[in-house]
């Protein structure tokens, strides 16, 4: 087998490479948006006034947190089609991807909402605003900059997850490197595009989060510019 | 099947691959504190080659899939001929990609000591090497070590990454299982509980007890 790095065959797999990176950008968006649905849910779970809800939906959340992502996308894609409900690998996946990372996002939110100071919500109270006005106009507009960083740093974390997909046989990036790795019997140059592919995108996403960051904190007054 | 004669037939299986989880667990955490360390301090340091390795590595780390890196790793370096056997390239993958995220932790940390105490090491002429060693470093752990559970609970994890490289852990052993007898739900779902109790009942409560008495030894 010839060593080192051929260019001819790296550039000869870069279209079906390129291809399967527009899969895994699919991927993480839409695992993106389903986690920032679902962490609104935990976020609501946390909320309620009711204890059970509470109880419920903190262990829930903690249970989902310690336990590795792979697992469970095992466990949703295996254990799923013995209850009839056949889904398909994307599916299983979105879902898995979206669970997941709702706890992590729920974090961000109660995080969020925490940093709006408690005056303001008494404030409101004063002004005799209702509840739902008080977080529309007043709470949420404070909160959301607050969110931003992490909510950034999630998107970047889920991307960077997506090769896990790969294992249920979703048709990301990585799996179509482990594809063509196995066809030619050369890993070399798949897996070292994959690399540089992720580093090419993650590497600017994770700049914008940064620079992001420091805007808010400027905007929010906590560092001088 | 009942859970119960599943649990009996094949618990001991399960069980033996979590040995193997704790060991790749407990290796590449020493490795992982080391590495931290080390890239910690050199993304400090004022030599612009020496930060510059350091920020490079911690980027590039960061900046891929940890899965990829496993495999790059695992079926790549062959290549060049190095082939290491699936438990070290596992350490090795896991303890680079969170000696990475440790660095960054190390270096907030570093410069979370007061100045004060940088100044005063130097009012009293200590060497550079003891400036750092026997007064900041021992003021970091307070510090670091929330963060640093954060992300050594990411780490348990992110080891059930090694069973895609054939290391025979939980995570291996429950595929393997699955494979066989097809009872998905149980087999999966033990391995969840298993390392939910990891997790929960044993490593946060470890990682709260050394948050503790690193407090004490600072005298807070």
């Amino acid at each position: 087998m010839e060593m080192g790095f051929r260019w001819d065959f790296a550039y000869e797999i870069l279209p079906q490479m390129l291809w399967a990176t527009l899969n895994t950008i699919i991927a993480a968006g839409v695992g993106y948006a389903i986690a920032l649905v679902v962490g609104l849910f935990f976020l609501l779970g946390q909320r309620t006034p009711s204890k059970i809800v509470n109880v419920i939906n903190r262990e829930l959340v903690e249970f989902i947190r310690s336990t590795p992502l792979l697992i469970q996308l095992f466990f949703v894609y295996f254990v799923l089609p013995q209850f009839g409900i056949k889904l398909s690998a994307w599916l299983c996946g979105m879902i898995t991807i979206g669970l997941h990372f709702g706890t992590y996002l729920s974090e961000v939110y109660r995080g969020a909402l925490e940093g709006v100071s408690k005056t303001q919500w008494e404030a409101c109270r004063a002004l005799n605003f209702s509840t739902v006005y008080t977080y529309r106009r007043i709470v949420l507009p404070q909160a959301f900059p607050i969110a931003i960083p992490g909510m950034g740093n999630y998107l970047v974390g889920i991307f960077k997850d997506t090769p896990l997909l790969s294992t249920i046989g979703v048709a990301e990036l990585f799996h179509a490197a482990t594809a063509v790795g196995g066809y030619n019997y050369r890993y070399l140059e798949p897996y070292t595009m994959v690399g540089i592919i992720f580093l090419t995108l993650s590497i600017p996403a994770a700049m914008w989060v940064r620079n992001l960051e420091k805007r808010v904190n400027v905007a929010q007054g906590k560092v001088k510019q | 099947m009942s859970y119960f004669a599943f649990l009996t037939e094949h618990g001991p299986t399960l069980l033996l691959g979590t040995v193997t989880t704790i060991k790749v667990l407990v290796c590449s955490a020493i490795l992982y504190v080391i590495i931290s360390m080390i890239f910690g301090l050199m993304r400090l340091s004022k030599n612009p080659a020496i930060q510059g390795i350091a920020t490079v590595y911690i980027e590039f780390f960061r900046g891929t899939s940890l899965l990829v890196q496993l495999f790059w790793v695992y079926y790549v370096l062959p290549f060049f001929g190095l082939s290491l056997e699936a438990f070290v390239a596992g350490v090795v993958a896991l303890g680079m990609n969170f000696g990475a995220y440790g660095a960054e932790i190390v270096r907030a940390g570093i410069l979370a000591v007061p100045k004060g105490q940088w100044e005063a090491a130097h009012a009293l002429n200590f060497s550079p090497t003891k400036r750092i060693k026997r007064i900041i470093i021992p003021q970091i752990f307070p510090i670091i070590l929330p963060p640093a559970a954060n992300l050594t609970v990411e780490l348990l994890k992110a080891t059930a990454l090694v069973a895609l490289v054939t290391v025979v852990d939980l995570t291996f052993e429950a595929k393997q299982i699955n494979s066989i007898t097809w009872l998905s739900a149980q087999c999966f779902g033990t391995a969840l509980l298993i390392y939910y109790i990891m997790a929960r009942f044993a490593l946060v409560p470890f990682l709260r007890w050394l948050e503790v008495v690193a407090a004490r030894k600072v005298g807070r």
